[in-house]
């Protein structure tokens, strides 16, 4: 953890974890016993809406499309070969519901062949109907046609990852030179844009300029690979408040992703493993290579990790991950790091009120008034924090969390206000 | 599922710097030190006394108020205990005990609590309980008579009163040299410029208070001094003068950059420096008033609100 240095006067500077060249190989984790997907829909156990395609003790091959009901678009693709053993609602963060789809894995492994068939001439629909839940987790909007959401014109593919201590796009960058290759070729013939940009670290100029794609440089210090920040920075559009990267015509896909891209097309079977870093409670990390579904037991098994009563386990970076309630939660797509925190050496949150010292203010990196803004959303008054207070322009980095001498949840208190404001314009528009 | 460990849950970040209101005001009080331990070696144990009764006063009151207001128990935080320090480094070494005991009051549960505690404070604590005792009771902050017992080696005058009666003819016996070294009467903690000095870059380096507020407060008085000085070198004195005596420095450095009153912006820490700083000056050379920091720093503490309104343009924001 990163302390405030004895000058407290110089902001202080959070550098994101920079890759060597000379990577080591990451380890791979042995197949677990058990491995949990997460379709992001909600579960419907009569089958009231739609006719039920999967049901319990369903055998399932490796690389296997499954899809919950019949015309959904909602899918994932199995990591294992097995039988369903179970699938249940699975409830996600601020209330997202997700089915879990739990599969018992067999001894052998069969590979699912259907991919393979497709995979020799790359379209859209190929892309959309199998790689959406890929290492990487490549965005909706990747795939999308122009006709559906706002046209896509560029396309940013991250070769740093957004949070701090994850290297996952960076390995990619190093070790799948060939893949990204691949993978870009792939992106202009399928969607037809030919401009892709990559960014990365200045010392991973080479290793970007591979890829064919049009090569920037980002700075490594927190938060310059949010993509706003990159929208800002990089590529010189300022993203106006309460409207998303997509609506400007900037679709931000990980380095993984397309490396995962490339490799689907390259030998027929859609890749399985995700890349992430385990950083234990002394703070060494590793690299790490698990099928996608594992639950976080198995790593920790692997790696001797013991986990006791009030410890922290976050998924995702320190910054901007979640963190999770059991030890079966299990990997998914984009998960690129498991931190473990002893729960001695937690920072907990404290309800002290806001004492006006300005750290926020000075560390924003949006410039949002995060005094005012946090006695408003204290206060519930979430639709003038927003109009009068910036509350749309937070690139929810962090940061004002992280410097408060308080100890407020700003971040959460933002990220709340969000939530409910998102909720209140959702019932009115169903109103109307 | 059902004996499954129970982990700590909570929201994004999970690391933080590891800064705490409690460090942040023991660092005042540690920055605070050098003026109030040379007031003790100049004014001896009443001075301890004072600043003593002041400390623990501050703390009592705080904590009797959590107390009836069934709140928790705030008094770790550091807060009442810096507010205590800084009020008995502003008072003559000479305060009788009740003087002390009400001005705590006033400074910890009508400055401070009554607003809703830390941070909710619209001025600063230590400045209303002084104003109140000053308007109140002026004999006992007549420095010239309350110290009269005193001979520290120096003329016993209290250089801004001098001033203010006899013009810079009665000010010729002060040299600056002495001023900094505090070779002055006044306040126990107010007249060793020096040590308010290291003790306010000393906050600066480490970052608790903002240079802004403490250098343009500075400027301001500097300036506006050197103006009416230029006008009129008979009636007005120096700005260095100014910058030495009375409450500037330790208003400079402790009383203005309190967090809850002051701005955080860039240009408004300026105004608002530079606001107390001009008004301070005012004040002492064409008010009523022989000090004007008290009056000035509160002024400006009513406009921080509408200053802070300047602000720089959000990220991505539409007007």
């Amino acid at each position: 953890m990163i302390k405030r240095s004895f000058i407290g006067l110089a902001k202080p500077r959070i550098v994101y974890e920079a890759l060597d060249v000379t990577v080591p190989e990451p380890k791979i984790i042995p197949t677990s016993k058990k491995v949990t997907l997460l379709v992001n829909e909600t579960y419907d156990p009569f089958g009231q809406k739609k006719a039920a395609l999967l049901k319990k003790d369903d055998t399932v091959k490796t690389g296997q499309k499954l899809s919950l009901y019949e015309g959904s678009d909602a899918y994932v693709i199995s990591s294992v070969t097995g039988s369903i053993s179970s699938i249940s609602p699975f409830l996600g963060e601020f209330g997202r519901s997700y089915t879990a789809i739990e599969i018992d894995v067999a001894e052998d492994e069969e590979m699912d062949e259907q991919f393979k068939a497709l995979s020799v001439e790359p379209t859209m629909d190929i892309a959309k109907n199998y790689l959406s839940f890929i290492p990487g987790n490549p965005p909706a909007s990747l795939f999308s046609n122009g006709s559906t959401s706002p046209s896509i014109d560029t396309i940013v593919i991250c070769g740093v990852d957004s949070d701090l201590l994850i290297t996952a796009n960076q390995h990619a960058l190093i070790s799948d030179e060939k893949a990204i290759a691949k993978g870009v070729g792939i992106l202009k013939q399928i969607t037809g844009i030919e401009n892709i940009i990559m960014v990365s670290p200045e010392h991973l100029m080479q290793n970007a300029g591979v890829s064919g794609a049009q090569v920037r440089v980002v700075d490594t210090e927190y938060p310059a690979t949010l993509p706003r920040m990159i929208m800002q920075d990089v590529l010189g559009k300022t993203v106006p408040a309460g409207k998303t990267c997509e609506e400007m015509g900037v679709c931000f896909v990980s380095a993984e992703a397309v490396a995962s891209i490339g490799e689907a097309f390259d030998e027929g079977y859609i890749p399985l493993y995700k890349k992430l870093n385990l950083i234990k409670k002394d703070g060494d990390s590793v690299m790490i290579s698990v099928r996608i579904g594992t639950p976080v037991h198995e790593i920790f098994s692997a790696y001797d990790v013991t986990v006791n009563e009030k410890d922290r386990i976050i998924l995702g970076g320190p910054m901007t991950g979640s963190s999770i309630y059991s030890e079966h939660h299990p990997i998914q797509p984009d998960t690129g790091a498991i931190i473990v925190q002893d729960g001695q050496d937690l920072e907990l949150v404290s309800d002290y009120p806001c004492i006006n010292c300005g750290e926020c203010i000075r560390i924003c990196p949006a410039k949002i008034p995060v005094n005012m803004l946090v006695r408003f959303l204290e206060a519930g008054q979430y639709e003038q924090a927003a109009e009068e207070y910036d509350l749309y322009s937070c690139v929810e980095c962090g940061l004002c969390s992280f410097v408060c001498v308080s100890r407020m949840p700003i971040l959460h208190y933002i990220k709340l206000a969000k939530y409910e404001l998102g909720r209140i314009s959702i019932a009115e528009a169903t109103n109307d | 599922m059902i004996n499954q460990k129970k982990f700590i849950v909570s929201h994004a970040p999970f690391w933080h710097d590891g800064s705490t209101i409690t460090a942040r005001s023991y660092n005042v009080i540690i920055a605070a030190l050098p003026a109030v331990l040379f007031g003790f070696i100049s004014y001896g144990m009443p001075a301890v006394g004072v600043v003593s009764l002041s400390i623990s006063s501050a703390i009592v009151w705080e904590l009797l108020f959590n107390k009836i207001s069934k709140r928790t128990i705030t008094i770790g935080d550091g807060n009442a205990a810096l507010i205590g320090i800084l009020f008995g480094m502003l008072l003559p070494a000479t305060s009788p005990w009740w003087l002390v005991i009400t001005g705590t009051f006033v400074a910890v549960v009508i400055g401070k609590h009554i607003f809703g505690g830390i941070g909710g404070n619209p001025f600063n604590p230590v400045l209303i309980g002084l104003a109140m005792l000053m308007v109140s009771w002026k004999d006992f902050f007549d420095f010239n008579e309350v110290l009269v017992n005193y001979d520290l080696g120096f003329a016993m005058v209290y250089p801004l009163s001098a001033l203010k009666h006899l013009g810079t003819s009665g000010i010729d016996a002060f040299s600056m040299a002495d001023l900094l070294m505090g070779q002055q009467s006044g306040g126990i903690g107010a007249t060793f410029g020096l040590g308010l000095i290291i003790g306010g870059i000393y906050l600066i380096i480490r970052g608790v208070i903002r240079w802004e507020i403490s250098l343009s407060f500075l400027a301001g008085v500097f300036i506006t001094a050197l103006f009416f000085n230029v006008s009129d070198t008979t009636h007005y004195a120096g700005p260095v003068f100014h910058l030495l005596t009375g409450y500037t420095l330790i208003g400079a450095f402790f009383l203005a950059t309190e967090d809850s009153s002051s701005p955080v912006n860039f240009i408004p820490m300026l105004i608002y420096g530079a606001g107390a700083g001009i008004m301070t000056v005012l004040i002492r050379n064409i008010g009523s008033y022989i000090d004007g920091v008290v009056f000035a720093i509160l002024l400006m503490n009513l406009v921080n609100p509408l200053l802070d309104k300047i602000r720089p343009k959000a990220l991505g924001k539409v007007v």
